[in-house]
């Protein structure tokens, strides 16, 4: 599996180690490894502006999970013949590059789930035990639901006091009440690393900073940050990151939970049984250490070795240059939705574009924020936009994204969602943009 | 682009302004969600003697959704009892799986037709029937309530 990836890593590195002068010829480099971006759509290129929702794979995934199920499909940590041990070697190679990608150290805090829905909920049920009434949990009003509904179900069986962080008109978390919304009842801020509606990016720096002050802990909701770069989770200053494979160019239905050692071990396990073992008698049982009392059962194999490569892929891109090519996309995908009548974005950039002048485009509407948009436009709905443009090839997102009390601060029903992912160049921006003028037409 | 669901006919039942004005003290009212798409739809009725209702509703949603609720709409306005609204609603979503072609509608749900192109969509026949869906629960919610 290894020498799998080294050639791999080895191929892109002679394609990324020519000069990228023009950002949408690394895009187009980029897609040459998606097998399903050369698919057509109703006769159109696909113009694939959806992964915030999920990620194609690249050809170099997509091996490392055909060569896993080929070549090496067993158990792991189980059973002694050859395969066994490729099985356990590839899987634990996995736990390797996904520690790495994050920025740490030691593997045994690497976590494999289903999801990041299931690492959240690992934390929420393994805090339970731990939790008193009145203690407090700070989320904000712009989580996914799966950051959300964790937290109100121990709200309702354990009688914590949930509390809201607000936003503010860009959408961003307002963090300037935070220091009288914590106390020293809190004992847990889990808020999105990045919005998958509005795309911004938290001030994480400021909500560990008031956390410690009042002896919190704080998880992150990584799913939609995870995918934009490696990440540095000590610096971070973080005690949880949960994250899908999905989102990240790996395969579904697995995911990671990183948390600080001594974070883990005050989790009770959420499940129970094979693999987790010390030992076991019809009396009791006692449990192994680190990542191990969280994986009971046979974990998600092939796709936690998939993940590793995705990682160790991604740990290989030229990001200065990817983010300079999507700072680009954005700036001409805000221009031409700035052009659009009726058109009201949810989160930094524009708003209101009808009524607003050139200098709508502010400073600042692209800094820490991720490519991804979420607009409405006024008299049409975000599911007619939708169809309209996947009619001509534009794979977009509508409804409320998993995040209804988000769209309810802002008054919104339901908004179309753009997402830029790295392969993406001009002609997709176009695409939207041009399909956009087109549904207006039929619409209005 | 194709759109052919989008005839005018579809626009122009999507732009009626239908049962828009609030009823006093109903005796339902039901709010229900697409939570695919985001469609949502607030129906309240009154029942009146003789077995007539009043209705009013109120649709954030798309086009599709909107057109099949002023569908209804147009229905109620005619002094209806909507009685027999749980069998169009299965004449529409049979008509929506393909299973029964150049549907004939009772006079007052003509309208209906102009959704047959909606059939080769499979995602959006969920905004066609969220209006039948909170009405039927309204009509439900009403009646226990007597």
């Amino acid at each position: 599996m290894h020498s799998l990836a080294e050639s791999h890593a080895e191929i892109l590195a002679e394609i990324l180690a020519e000069n990228y002068a023009d950002g949408d010829a690394l895009s187009s480099d980029l897609r040459q490894q998606f097998p399903l971006l050369s698919e057509t759509i109703q006769g159109h290129p696909l113009a694939y502006l959806d992964s915030a929702a999920t990620t194609p794979m690249p050809q170099p995934v997509i091996d490392a999970l055909v060569h896993f199920e080929t070549h090496c499909r067993a158990n792991i940590e189980r059973s002694s013949h050859t395969l066994a041990c490729r099985a356990t070697d590839a899987y634990q190679l996995a736990r390797q590059q996904v520690a790495s990608y994050l920025g740490v150290e030691d593997a045994e805090q690497i976590v494999f789930s289903s999801g990041a829905t299931a690492s959240i909920n690992l934390v929420a049920q393994g805090l339970a035990e731990q939790l008193r009434p009145g203690d407090e949990i700070l989320v904000s009003a712009a989580e996914h639901h799966s950051n959300l509904i964790p937290w109100q179900r121990l709200r309702d069986t354990r009688g914590i006091i949930l509390k809201t962080i607000p936003l503010t008109s860009e959408g961003r978390l307002d963090l300037a009440g935070l220091d009288k919304l914590l106390t020293s009842r809190c004992r847990l801020i889990a808020v999105t690393h990045a919005s998958n509606v509005t795309g911004a990016i938290t001030d994480v720096q400021s909500i560990v900073r008031a956390a410690r002050r009042v002896g919190a802990w704080v998880l992150l909701d990584g799913a939609q940050a995870a995918a934009h770069g490696p990440l540095d989770l000590p610096a971070l200053g973080v005690d949880f990151y949960a994250f899908s494979g999905h989102k990240c160019f790996g395969p579904t239905g697995v995911g990671v939970l990183w948390g600080r050692a001594e974070c883990l071990q005050v989790l009770t396990p959420l499940k129970v049984g094979g693999g987790m073992v010390e030992a076991v008698t019809l009396e009791q049982a006692s449990f192994k250490g680190g990542y191990r009392r969280f994986e009971a059962g046979t974990p998600p194999i092939a796709q936690a070795v998939a993940l590793g490569a995705a990682l160790e892929w991604l740990q290989g891109l030229p990001w200065h240059q990817l983010r300079e090519q999507q700072r680009r996309l954005s700036k001409k995908l805000l221009s031409g939705l700035r052009a659009v009548p009726g058109l009201r974005l949810l989160g930094p950039g524009l708003v209101d574009a009808g009524s607003l002048g050139s200098e709508s485009l502010g400073r600042g509407s692209l800094e820490n924020r991720l490519p991804i948009f979420s607009f409405e436009i006024e008299g049409m709905h975000s599911h007619d936009i939708c169809h309209l443009l996947d009619q001509r090839g534009v794979a977009l997102r509508g409804g409320k994204h998993c995040a209804q009390p988000l769209h309810a601060a802002f008054d919104m029903t339901a908004t179309s969602r753009a997402s830029i992912g790295l392969f993406n160049n001009t002609a997709d921006i176009d695409a939207l943009l041009e399909g956009l003028w087109l549904a207006r037409k039929i619409l209005l | 682009m194709n759109s052919d669901i989008y005839q005018q006919g579809i626009k122009s039942l999507a732009a009626a302004r239908l049962a828009c004005e609030p009823l006093e003290r109903p005796d339902a009212q039901v709010t229900l969600d697409n939570p695919l798409c985001g469609d949502r739809v607030t129906v309240a009725i009154k029942l009146q003697e003789g077995g007539a209702m009043a209705l009013s509703y109120k649709v954030k949603g798309c086009l599709l959704c909107q057109a099949a609720m002023n569908a209804i709409g147009a229905a109620a306005s005619e002094g209806s009892s909507l009685s027999g609204l749980d069998d169009v609603a299965e004449q529409l979503s049979s008509m929506l799986k393909g299973e029964s072609t150049q549907s004939r509608w009772p006079p007052k749900w003509q309208s209906l037709a102009l959704f047959e192109p909606v059939a080769a969509h499979k995602n959006r026949h969920s905004c066609v029937l969220l209006p039948f869906k909170a009405v039927a629960q309204a009509q439900a919610v009403a009646v226990k309530a007597i």
